[in-house]
């Protein structure tokens, strides 16, 4: 970082997003209507897209955004509509008040439990994958050369299973949802 | 040969049994679509996936045979993974069997069940084969989702939509749980590969850092949900209770043998080296689940939900063979599940010809008198519920099953005198369920106006007859299964060096 205004600007941009990130997460999980509940998931995509490119990670910032805002939330929001939940004031929340003081118990138990993570978390070594020495690739970070590699060498059986869940769960779903003819 | 998985062609190479299963499972998918909706359809499918399982087999007899290996990578190549694979390919056998005559009888003519069993196979052998922490969770999610609808394929019964949702909705929770603890051990050793995990830790002396420590507490909460032990527990009763009996046999034999078996190779493999961390809470985990899984069983009056607790009670003495630690504990441990999944799978396979159509007869004083009715059903069932208790004779291989245990549990290096005095203990309470429904089926007159039991089809027929002959056939001969166990075990290649050079 040649540029002494880089850093500066980089962090600005960081904490922007980050916040933005953190806001709209925390607004997606207490709205109680699904559709601006969904919106603000997409708000938080949008922000985690941006913090990707900073990382010059411009394929997968893209990507988040293609896949994620686009289309996995349009699809959410179909289901929102198909499934008509009614207006946000008659959906009845979680067990009442000791379900909530549980729920917000263990939540932040969690939350201590990252705290304490990253206490004294010295990270070793990092075994991650070769990246590949090929100069031509890194050359040109965040496209879609680093990405390409590990997932079809290193990651290949893991990227290969996946499909196979992706497909168990479309089957899964075709057959508790369709018209069965002994459905009485 | 020794497999280099970085090559493509030998990853499948050593994949070859899970590819057969795969292919044969999407065909079958394929082919379901394509066919008219109905009893007939139902019945091709199920032999279909017969052949398919066969032919799975077949490829995991025939590398055993080769006795391949395999250099450091994402799955292992070992006779653990094969004999798990065996445990898994013959439960999903029973569980089309069971299937092809329940659908008939409950009106559920989807033929879908038997190419969802084969995913969720394909998910089990995935898991039992899995060296990479990423591959144990898509295993167990193929696994896991497969069963989800499984569960929840009885539409017109209310309970089995509550058991589905409940076992959907906990499942989503504990695999949450797992994620994290990956998450962190990833973020603490910076792999996901088991062999890398453990060398990391010994390297760097990372025995107490505290994101590990807390990511295999994490680890061990998603693991203890998934095999249901106490106080993780809660959803196998309903779970099972509201299932198609058939699945139920699936998951409490296959979908548990198959959790259990990566639980113990992620142990034995990554954190060898933390076993002061783990031990305790395992040895925990091992006491409550036994104590707590015998005495509410003891309470039962529900025939499914007293085999639901009985297999929480068995998660509880197979954690004691995974607190054991050793090779000794992991060849004991196997021997258990094989004896555990036979036992099992019979005596839900007797429950469901006596359950009628709509899941009815469920109840204990449904067994009053089968020995006067149906004597071959009650020998059956009497056989299965002694192996379970671990009865000497006429338990078979359960006996032994339980005594290879607690000789693991007293030869291991840790104090686990208290867990084997506790094992006994709550054997002997276990005695006070199944021998009561033994004594129930055996000393109880057929009560007046009880319901008839409908005639057995012969598939169901045969699966009871293998599932005793086993039980009987192992106890009879069990040094075979156990010098078979104890040449397979699970342990990281660098360990069984040392291990052979201290003998």
């Amino acid at each position: 970082m040649q540029n002494e205004f880089v850093p500066l600007f980089y962090g600005f941009h960081f904490y922007l997003f980050g916040l933005i990130a953190l806001a709209s997460a925390l607004m997606f999980v207490t709205r109680k209507s699904p559709v601006a509940a969904a919106l603000w998931l997409v708000q938080t995509m949008f922000a985690l897209a941006a913090l990707y490119v900073m990382m010059d990670a411009q394929f997968v910032g893209v990507m988040q955004i293609l896949v994620y805002a686009g289309a996995i939330m349009v699809v959410f929001l179909f289901v929102i509509m198909l499934l008509n939940l009614g207006h946000p004031s008659e959906i009845s929340d979680i067990r009442g008040k000791w379900g909530r003081v549980i729920a917000g118990l263990f939540g932040i138990a969690l939350l201590a439990e990252i705290g304490a993570a990253s206490r004294n978390a010295l990270v070793p070594a990092l075994q991650l994958p070769q990246a590949p020495t090929d100069g031509a690739i890194n050359g040109t970070a965040g496209v879609i050369g680093p990405i390409a590699g590990p997932m079809f060498k290193e990651y290949l059986l893991a990227f290969e299973l996946t499909s196979v869940l992706l497909l168990v769960a479309v089957i899964g779903a075709v057959v508790l949802g369709k018209k069965s003819s002994n459905a009485r | 040969m020794t497999f280099d998985l970085t090559i493509p062609s030998q990853l499948l190479a050593a994949l070859t049994p899970d590819l057969i299963l795969m292919a044969g499972a999407t065909l079958l998918m394929v082919l379901t679509a394509l066919r008219p909706e109905g009893s007939a359809s139902q019945r091709g499918i199920g032999k279909l996936a017969l052949v398919v399982l066969v032919a799975t087999a077949v490829a995991v007899v025939a590398m055993i045979m080769a006795g391949n290996n395999v250099g450091p990578g994402v799955i292992a190549v070992d006779r653990f993974r094969w004999t798990a694979d065996l445990i898994f390919i013959g439960a999903a056998i029973g569980t089309v069997l069971l299937s092809m005559e329940y659908g008939d009888k409950e009106h559920i003519p989807q033929a879908e069940v038997h190419v969802l069993v084969l995913f969720a196979t394909a998910g089990m052998m995935t898991l039992a084969a899995a060296r990479d922490l990423m591959i144990v969770f898509l295993g167990i999610e193929i696994m896991s989702i497969a069963v989800y609808v499984l569960a929840g394929l009885n539409r017109r019964s209310a309970k089995a939509a509550e058991g589905a949702l409940k076992y959907f909705l906990l499942g989503a929770f504990a695999t949450g749980f797992l994620l994290y603890g990956i998450a962190l051990t990833y973020g603490a050793t910076g792999s996901t590969n088991l062999s890398v995990i453990g060398k990391v830790i010994v390297d760097h002396q990372l025995q107490s850092q505290s994101m590990l420590l807390i990511g295999v507490g994490l680890l061990l909460v998603g693991f203890g949900f998934k095999v249901a032990a106490v106080p993780f527990h809660m959803w196998a009763p309903d779970v099972y209770e509201g299932a198609p009996t058939p699945t139920t046999a699936f998951m409490a034999s296959a979908v548990k043998a198959a959790a259990f078996a990566v639980f113990l190779r992620i142990w034995l493999e990554a954190f060898p080296q933390m076993d002061r961390a783990w031990i305790l809470p395992v040895w925990w985990l091992a006491a409550i689940t036994m104590l707590v899984g015998n005495v509410v069983a003891l309470a039962q009056r529900n025939i499914k939900r007293l085999l639901a607790y009985s297999s929480v009670v068995h998660s509880g003495y197979l954690l004691v063979a995974v607190a054991a630690g050793t090779r000794l504990g992991s060849a004991a441990f196997l021997f258990y599940l094989v004896a555990y999944t036979i036992a099992t799978f019979g005596a839900f396979a007797v429950v469901t010809t006596i359950g009628t159509a709509g899941e009815r007869n469920q109840d204990l004083s449904d067994y009053e008198g089968l020995w006067s009715v149906r004597p071959g059903l009650a020998i059956a069932m009497g056989v299965c519920m002694l192996a379970l208790m671990g009865f000497p004779l006429f338990g078979g291989v359960g006996f032994f099953a339980k005594w290879y245990l607690l000789q693991a549990a007293l030869g291991s290096p840790h104090n686990l005198l208290p867990l084997s005095v506790i094992l006994v203990l709550t054997s002997v309470i276990a005695a006070g369920y199944y021998l009561n429904v033994v004594r129930v089926m055996f000393m109880k007159p057929r009560p007046e106006g009880a319901a008839e039991i409908g005639p057995i089809g012969p598939l169901t027929q045969g699966v009871l007859a293998v599932t005793v002959a086993l039980i009987i056939g192992l106890g009879l001969f069990p040094s075979q299964l156990a010098t078979w166990t104890r040449g397979s075990t699970p342990m990281a290649p660098n360990q069984t060096a040392a291990q052979a050079t201290n003998k």
